[in-house]
């Protein structure tokens, strides 16, 4: 009985410790993820970007951004945090210079939309 | 303003008196049809769960020379007569000076050009046409390959671009606006990516325009500029006032000041420029242009910086 109270304890534990990695949602205190997604369509990021919520284009010169929202760097650079994400959204070349992403005519208020966007891009 | 914006366009909804007749015509057939169709129904309803009497007199063979012959003949006839009448004047040449614009479908997109008073190309633009407002401008349908067809419904009819041959389409907008079309004969490969915008100004506005789009594109001393001809773009593009000259492409003496992409299909800014010029074929499968790999983020950003600048 002690034996299979054990396992009864541990079986738990070790199956919680196989589940994927929790990792927090990050967000965009204030901005709109819908109006972003408008913006991208509006803007045309697909040219370049598998945007999932995009069904055309499905452009191939960028990243895909499916489960950007939970990636680490962006671009391999730059740590992946709202303001961070905001600024490249804006003026990718003055934080990656040699990029082929051009600033793009947004304000600050459409870049935290289109970051909000981005945020809810998991991987499931 | 939103690059999809009059997309798509309202097909019963004319914008102008070249229009307005073909929407009468589309109405009094869908009216005509709805007509004949509850006569047939009725006769049918009759026919099978009618009075004996009633079914009876449907027996005669008076009835198949009068619904079935007779009845055709008049009425198809008359809506013949009426439609050609009505739109006679829709597809004759232009008469001494009306404003003349070439429009030659090309696979995948529509190379335009604007005529002058002795009917020479003076300007060469692509996948847009600028019209002033309230006067007729009579459009010069051809083709460089295949069958193509221009609607712009809110405009004029549906009219076909034939290779070998010439047709003419009248278009009049009445208020100042954006005027979507869509190449309606199927042409192969990326046939539904081949848009195009009808833009209609205020006279002022559009003598503005023309003004600045006769204009060659001034020297520039963005890098792009450089890149652009090392790289041998100038093959198939022309800008005037440059070294590039090619023929097979689009002019892009003033591409900035477009309000689309690769043929009504994209916004045009500098990062869909750069996407396009990378890999075009990802966006528009099949088209002429080929997919540049070989070019590097800065040289994608340049070309594109300079390209947008040539407003």
């Amino acid at each position: 009985m002690r034996f299979l109270s054990a396992v009864s304890l541990t079986v738990p534990v070790v199956l919680a410790s196989c589940a994927e990695p929790e990792y927090p949602r990050r967000t965009v205190a204030g901005a709109d993820a819908a109006r972003g997604l408008e913006l991208v369509r509006e803007t045309g990021c697909a040219a370049c970007h598998d945007i999932p919520q995009v069904r055309w284009p499905k452009g191939r010169s960028g990243p895909p951004l499916a489960g950007i929202g939970t990636r680490p760097l962006i671009a391999g650079r730059i740590p992946n945090q709202p303001d961070a994400m905001g600024a490249f959204i804006q003026d990718a070349p003055s934080l990656v210079p040699g990029t082929a992403m051009p600033a793009m005519p947004l304000n600050d208020r459409q870049a935290r939309d289109v970051a909000a966007f981005l945020y809810t891009l998991d991987d499931d | 303003m939103d690059f999809r914006s009059g997309w798509p366009p309202p097909v019963l909804d004319p914008a102008g008196p070249f229009a307005g007749p073909l929407t009468t015509v589309a109405w009094v057939l869908f009216v005509m049809g709805l007509a004949v169709f509850l006569i047939v129904v009725a006769v049918l309803g009759v026919a099978l769960f009618g009075p004996p009497r009633f079914r009876r007199s449907l027996q005669t063979e008076r009835l198949v020379w009068i619904g079935g012959i007779a009845f055709p003949v008049v009425v198809l006839s008359a809506l013949l007569v009426y439609g050609l009448a009505t739109t006679a004047r829709l597809s004759d040449a232009a008469d001494e000076g009306e404003m003349r614009v070439r429009v030659t479908g090309e696979m995948w997109w529509w190379r335009v050009a604007y005529l002058d008073t002795e009917g020479r190309e003076a300007i060469q633009d692509a996948n847009e046409v600028h019209i002033p407002t309230g006067q007729p401008v009579v459009i010069e349908l051809e083709s460089a390959d295949v069958i193509h067809s221009l609607w712009i419904p809110r405009l004029g009819g549906k009219t076909d671009m034939i290779p070998g041959r010439r047709n003419f389409m009248r278009i009049q907008a009445d208020t100042p606006g954006v005027y979507t079309g869509q190449c309606a004969e199927y042409c192969g490969g990326p046939h539904a990516l081949m848009g195009l915008v009808v833009i209609a100004h205020t006279p002022e506005d559009y003598d503005v325009w023309r003004a600045r789009q006769a204009q060659p594109a001034p020297l520039s001393s963005l890098p792009g500029a450089q890149t652009f001809t090392a790289a041998g773009c100038g093959a198939c593009h022309t800008i005037r006032g440059t070294s590039a000259n090619g023929l097979a492409g689009p002019d892009l003496t003033h591409v900035g000041s477009r309000r689309t992409l690769g043929a009504g299909i994209l916004p045009n800014n500098q990062g869909t420029m750069a996407g396009w010029i990378s890999d075009s074929q990802a966006i528009k499968p099949g088209n002429r242009m080929p997919s540049y790999p070989v070019m590097t983020g800065q040289e994608l950003q340049d070309i594109s910086a300079y390209l947008e600048s040539l407003k």
